[in-house]
């Protein structure tokens, strides 16, 4: 296969899963979060186009669809070996599903990827929607919650979670893959890839560069909210406690 | 407002979360379709309380799961307000996908409705709550357990629909059928070990309690991290699964920040830990402190006492 059928890894920035997440006024407080990185599903996506690159397959573009801050995805996916890097700017992260698989899936097209790799969902919104709405966009066809993929021919093989169970499928580009956790060690970048990357020139576009008009977004975030705190529980010593737990869990909490 | 329904089957028949978004549906007073992916459940839907209708949509494409093939012909069948399915991995697969091919949102894992169309759903994993507004035409998804199923005496039209999408995934082999056991993501109670387990092996303790109970079986990032035994299906909490069964059980848990996330929003939580101090116990309605080594035993036996009676 020739190295001009690239794969096109969609990537984004979230704050990391160990974040406390507090809530002022009615709204998640964002700048109280200290550390932000690459949403992990998306990671194993990143880590197996660097795999099918390294068996022979094409160039890998990192895109991204996020404020300012989300360049940071970009780098750090040059750093492992991302060979170019795509930024679409929107300033403002109220877009709906479909807004933003609009711009997504023209970034796409615009890269000439036939490939799409990106998490199974994103660790901020755990929707998950994003993959196949572009397969949608695109006339893709769409593999989810994949651990692994692998060339076979003009084919690629995946082992996915289907309907009953785990299965290998056959399927040939153009394609959509989501990524599940698996059993793929992660690769860490080194010195110089952290070098080059800083270097790594980073394609800026805008909606209207893409030739995406963004109408009005079909929802709206009316409020966030804490979850529910909990009044404190009671507390036993010891394992001859347990049959008193146990009649409080039919008794009072009435749930066996 | 009218909805269209996706339902969701389990070893050829409805899956119980099938009545649930029935149930759902009705808050909304339009009329309910239900579409029956490959026929499956069709007689058992259309007995439900409050569907309008069910239709069977057969076809050489649904033998085996291809989000593209399924969506486009069930795509053709949807012409409602609200696209609804499950939040389960394929029913948000479906939803996303057939949402895309009609141009409208999509809102996934919703717990609550309200006010006509706005929408409770857990976010960052259960660590905030997000209330969202949707104008309609949308697509939504559902989690299990969250809103009353449907009662029987329902006499739904029915019709069939052939379809002749191609597949472009072929399915060459089963690598493991899914687990005998409830998923966690749908179970009603789960218990859950971490770390604390000392070995994969003890898992077998926490099996034989779910054996007794009904339970599904979960874990902690740090036991699937640490054992290559305990699948990542398994694993509750941030890049877990996020769960609100009515009873949670956690064992030998200590209960870090991404794992509380996964799990706080259960209606009951049960720990058992012989760390005094652990996180975990400040999220439990009952705490427990002492080895599991100990307690297990005697929980074993004192629900079996209780469901025998």
């Amino acid at each position: 296969m020739g190295t001009e059928m690239g794969v096109a890894v969609l990537l984004k920035l979230v704050p990391d899963t160990t974040a406390k997440i507090t809530v002022s006024g009615d709204r998640v407080d964002e700048a109280s979060i200290g550390k932000w990185a690459t949403s992990p599903y998306d990671e194993y996506a990143l880590e197996c186009a660097i795999q099918l690159r390294e068996s022979g397959y094409g160039e890998i573009v990192a895109i991204t669809c996020g404020k300012a801050e989300s360049s940071k995805v970009l780098t750090d996916a040059a750093a492992v070996g991302a060979d170019s890097l795509i930024h679409i700017m929107v300033e403002d992260d109220k877009l709906d599903s479909i807004q933003i698989q609009s711009l997504l899936s023209a970034a796409v097209k615009y890269s000439k990827s036939e490939v799409v790799v990106c998490g199974k969902q994103a660790a901020d919104t755990n929707s998950g929607s994003t993959g196949p709405g572009i397969a949608s966009l695109l006339g893709f066809s769409c593999v989810g919650s994949v651990s692994t993929i692998s060339q076979n021919g003009e084919s690629f093989l995946a082992s996915r979670l289907g309907i009953s169970g785990n299965e290998e499928v056959e399927v040939s580009a153009p394609c959509v893959f989501t990524f599940d956790k698996g059993e793929t060690e992660l690769r860490r970048p080194n010195v110089r890839g952290i070098m080059m990357a800083k270097k790594k020139p980073i394609e800026v576009l805008s909606a209207s560069d893409l030739g995406v008009v963004i109408g009005e977004s079909g929802v709206t975030i009316q409020a966030h909210s804490s979850p529910p705190e909990k009044s404190p529980g009671q507390i036993f010593q010891g394992a001859a406690s347990v049959p008193e737990v146990v009649g409080k869990l039919r008794d009072e909490a009435n749930v066996i | 407002m009218d909805v269209t329904i996706i339902s969701e089957s389990s070893e050829g028949d409805l899956h119980p979360v099938t009545s649930q978004l029935i149930g759902a549906s009705s808050e909304f007073g339009g009329s309910i379709t239900v579409l029956c992916p490959g026929g499956i459940g069709s007689s058992e839907a259309a007995s439900k309380e409050g569907v309008s209708r069910v239709v069977s949509v057969i076809g050489d494409c649904f033998e085996t799961y291809d989000c593209r093939a399924w969506s486009h012909e069930l795509a053709q069948l949807v012409d409602s307000d609200i696209l609804m399915s499950s939040a389960s991995h394929v029913g948000r697969e479906l939803a996303s996908s057939i949402a895309a091919l009609k141009n409208i949102p999509v809102v996934q894992d919703v717990i609550d409705i309200s006010d006509g169309l706005t929408v409770t759903r857990p976010i960052y994993s259960g660590k905030a709550i997000e209330k969202t507004k949707i104008n309609t035409p949308c697509a939504l998804t559902i989690r299990a357990n969250s809103f009353e199923a449907a009662g029987e005496g329902g006499d739904a039209d029915s019709a069939t629909v052939d379809s002749g999408s191609d597949i472009s995934v072929v399915v060459k082999k089963a690598l493991a059928k899914a687990s005998e056991r409830l998923d966690v993501s749908e179970a009603d109670i789960i218990i859950s070990g971490g770390r604390g387990m000392g070995t994969p092996s003890n898992f077998s303790e926490l099996n034989d309690i779910a054996d007794v109970i009904g339970a599904a079986v979960g874990a902690s990032r740090a036991a699937v991290d640490t054992w290559e035994e305990i699948p990542h299906e398994m694993q509750v909490g941030q890049t877990g699964k996020t769960v609100t069964p009515s009873l949670y059980i956690a064992v030998g848990i200590s209960g870090a920040i991404q794992h509380l996330a996964g799990m706080r929003t259960s209606k009951y939580i049960l720990a058992i830990n012989k760390d005094s101090e652990a996180p975990i116990f400040g999220v439990a309605d009952y705490g427990i402190v002492s080895t599991w080594e100990e307690a297990l035993p005697v929980l074993k036996t004192e629900l079996e006492n209780l469901i025998s009676n």
